[in-house]
């Protein structure tokens, strides 16, 4: 229980930290924090602004999750920005002509979208088992490689289509069979929550199923901990990382499909972008665990969509944007301030064993 | 691991910092100072993003914002959009303006679009205006478009008849449609007036990477490559990367063409000879326009469209520079406005 409430503080602890920097930027620049924070926490939590709270953490959940999921492993896929625009420009394209019953229609659009991301993700995989390349800078790269491959793509002389008064281009839009309705979460909310919530919720359920009930998920936890020693007991290192590549692509897939399927029903030029690195901060701050990095994208969602009111009321909207990175490295540091904590407080408990023990010997030769 | 989290904890920094440079802000309110005859009516603006100060597109419509607030007396809210937005996200933003009793509320931007189309539909006693986009028919949308074409068509003219090398340059912000129609009516104007010159065509994003909207390194290395191929003009149709083009000009002692308004009055004076004229394209106006329609209660609805037959668009006239080409251009000009010259909108 006392472990519980360790691993509670730390968090805590970063969060306090960044309301604290946020606060002191906030006087420099001539602002009452009181107040700029009351007005944020009043129209965050009207009920369209919780509606887009939740259907960005959705998004935002599924990123991070994507990213956690090569950092239980060491891997780092910086690529989750390219694999998620490139499967979604790829599964918009097909969901488009698609004229299937509703249920297989939508089924098939997100496997495509898992199959895009997963072999995007796995170039990293081939270039770094074959070749040694580190997927740190070979999925920078692929980014770069996927936007070029989506300007190819989007144009009206292959998968695009041009509407007419629009300067927008987009794939053709998916039909009704394809989309998938939100619900209201709440009352009194005109917006609706994305449907697709429930993908979050299932993705966030596999995700510690995976790592913590199967024999891939163990090995993928000891390759994290110690690649030597996993080696050592039996597990083929090059097939892990092929395997984690390839299923945090199929994931990073999944990143676009809820804002495809549930509001814009086409890829085009304004599709959400660098939701990949959102992800790699809140697989961050979530510390890789399931529920962790769940209330991770819920308070960055939240400060996300709370922040619209501060150019109403004249302040820069980009103090929010500051406390979110303050939050993320107070994170790291708290943490590694409280493994410290606790390794002392081993220390001392073992010291305390052994003082314990020593104490009956001296006595005896005392006496 | 630990190595790891450190590396970790760079890369996320560092992705913020990026996410924080694409949308610099400035303070965003602003009330009419010296207002004369002061109307009710309050003015709710929601900025593409680059925002007020982007010495470009945005800040054209910044202008005719602050004309407006300055005849009229208006209140005015100006609001910021950040990178990657959703359209949810772009439509909470219409929601608070159009929620807190701004009206009209102007968008800024064909990003807007989807936007517009639904706030439009939740506000139906509200009016909005969307620049650059025409897409949505709602009767209390006012798409505000241009004729961009027309001015580049006449770019090209001038372009081709001051050339001395038969080649010359244009240079696009970012590769999306909307560009596309200045480059089609550019190389139209030159292909028009000398068959003979060649022009050389370049952009410096492709989407999504909106950069090249302001990105005047790429612009000067961009601009300096055709140079370096034999172009003495170059047009550049780049928003903020203009400023990269005139330098790189300067430095090549040729000549550049600017875009949106007279950057001839607003460059740095070091670079100001080089830019031979300027496509206009009056955002400012548009808004201005918008504003003084809901002033005097008829608002704008439907598509208006702005082009050389009302001064929408045009060629800028105050480099002394380009008092020798100005009969030719006013030439096309009037074959553009009767009719006997079409103008491609697209390549």
């Amino acid at each position: 229980m006392k472990k519980f409430f360790i691993s509670l503080t730390a968090p805590a602890l970063a969060f306090v930290f960044a309301i604290a920097v946020t606060w002191i930027l906030l006087i420099a620049t001539g602002h009452n924090p009181v107040s700029t924070f009351k007005s944020m926490g009043s129209y965050g939590i009207k009920p369209d602004s919780l509606t887009l709270t939740v259907n960005l953490a959705v998004t935002y959940y599924l990123s991070a999750i994507a990213v956690a999921i090569g950092f239980r492993m060491n891997l780092f896929n910086i690529g989750v920005d390219g694999q998620y625009r490139l499967a979604a420009l790829v599964a918009a394209a097909v969901g488009g002509v698609l004229h299937l019953p509703p249920v297989i229609d939508v089924a098939l659009i997100i496997l495509t979208a898992v199959v895009v991301g997963a072999i995007w993700g796995s170039i990293a995989a081939v270039l770094k088992t074959r070749r040694g390349v580190s997927e740190v800078i070979s999925t920078i790269m692929l980014n770069y490689i996927a936007t070029g491959v989506i300007a190819f793509l989007l144009t009206p002389s292959l998968l695009a289509v041009a509407v007419a008064g629009s300067s927008n281009i987009g794939t053709r839009p998916i039909p009704a069979n394809g989309q998938v309705p939100g619900f209201k979460l709440l009352a009194g909310a005109s917006e609706q929550v994305y449907g697709m919530i429930g993908l979050a919720v299932i993705v966030g359920f596999g995700y510690w199923y995976l790592l913590n009930r199967t024999r891939f998920g163990f090995d993928l936890r000891a390759s994290g901990l110690s690649a030597t020693a996993a080696v050592a007991s039996g597990v083929d290192a090059k097939k892990m990382v092929f395997r984690t590549m390839m299923l945090s692509g199929a994931v990073a897939g999944l990143v676009g499909i809820p804002t495809l399927l549930g509001i814009s029903y086409s890829y085009s030029l304004d599709f959400p972008t660098g939701l990949g690195f959102t992800g790699v901060a809140i697989a961050l701050l979530g510390r890789n665990s399931p529920i962790g990095v769940a209330f991770g994208a819920l308070l960055w969602a939240f400060l996300d969509s709370s922040r619209q009111i501060l150019d109403l009321t004249g302040v820069s909207k980009e103090i929010v944007t500051v406390m979110q990175g303050v939050a993320v490295l107070a994170v790291v540091v708290a943490y590694e301030v409280v493994r410290r904590y606790r390794v002392v407080q081993q220390q001392r408990e073992v010291g305390k064993h052994l003082g314990s023990e020593h104490a009956p010997v001296e006595a005896a030769v005392q006496s | 691991m630990h190595r790891a989290l450190k590396m970790a904890a760079v890369m996320a920094a560092g992705a913020l910092a990026l996410a924080g440079c694409s949308s610099s802000s400035t303070p965003a309110t602003s009330t009419s100072p010296s207002a004369s005859p002061s109307s009710a009516i309050k003015v709710g603006m929601a900025y593409d993003i680059g925002g007020r100060g982007d010495k470009s597109f945005n800040d054209m419509a910044a202008a005719g914002l602050d004309k407006a607030a300055q005849q009229f007396g208006i209140q005015t809210k100006e609001l910021q959009a950040v990178a990657g937005e959703t359209d949810q996200q772009k439509a909470a933003r219409l929601d608070l303006l159009a929620s807190n009793g701004y009206n009209p509320v102007i968008a800024v931007g064909f990003a807007y679009a989807g936007a517009v189309k639904t706030e439009a539909a939740k506000f139906p006693a509200v009016n909005f205006a969307i620049i650059d986009d025409s897409s949505n028919a709602a009767p209390n949308v006012a798409n505000l478009i241009f004729s961009a074409n027309e001015s580049s068509y006449l770019m090209g003219v001038l372009a081709a008849t001051a050339t001395k090398t038969g080649t010359v340059g244009f240079i696009g912000g970012v590769n999306v449609p909307l560009l596309q129609s200045f480059q089609a009516g550019f190389d139209q104007g030159v292909k028009d007036t000398k068959p003979s010159v060649k022009v050389i065509d370049k952009y410096l994003t492709q989407p999504p990477d909106f950069g090249g909207f302001n990105d005047p390194a790429k612009g000067k290395i961009t601009a300096q490559g055709m140079f370096d191929a034999g172009a003495d003009i170059v047009y550049a149709a780049a928003g903020g990367s203009g400023g990269g083009v005139f330098t790189a000009a300067k430095a090549a002692g040729k000549l550049a063409i600017g875009v949106d308004s007279d950057q001839y009055l607003s460059a740095d004076p070091a670079v100001q000879s080089v830019i031979l004229s300027s496509a206009l394209k009056r955002v400012d106006t548009a808004v201005f326009n918008m504003i003084q329609a809901s002033v005097n209660g008829a608002p704008l609805v439907g598509v208006t469209l702005f082009d050389l037959k009302n001064n929408g668009v045009g060629a800028a006239e105050s480099n002394a520079a380009y008092a020798p080409y100005k009969s030719a251009v006013d030439a096309a000009a009037q074959n553009i406005i009767a009719g006997t010259i079409t103008v491609k909108n697209a390549l």
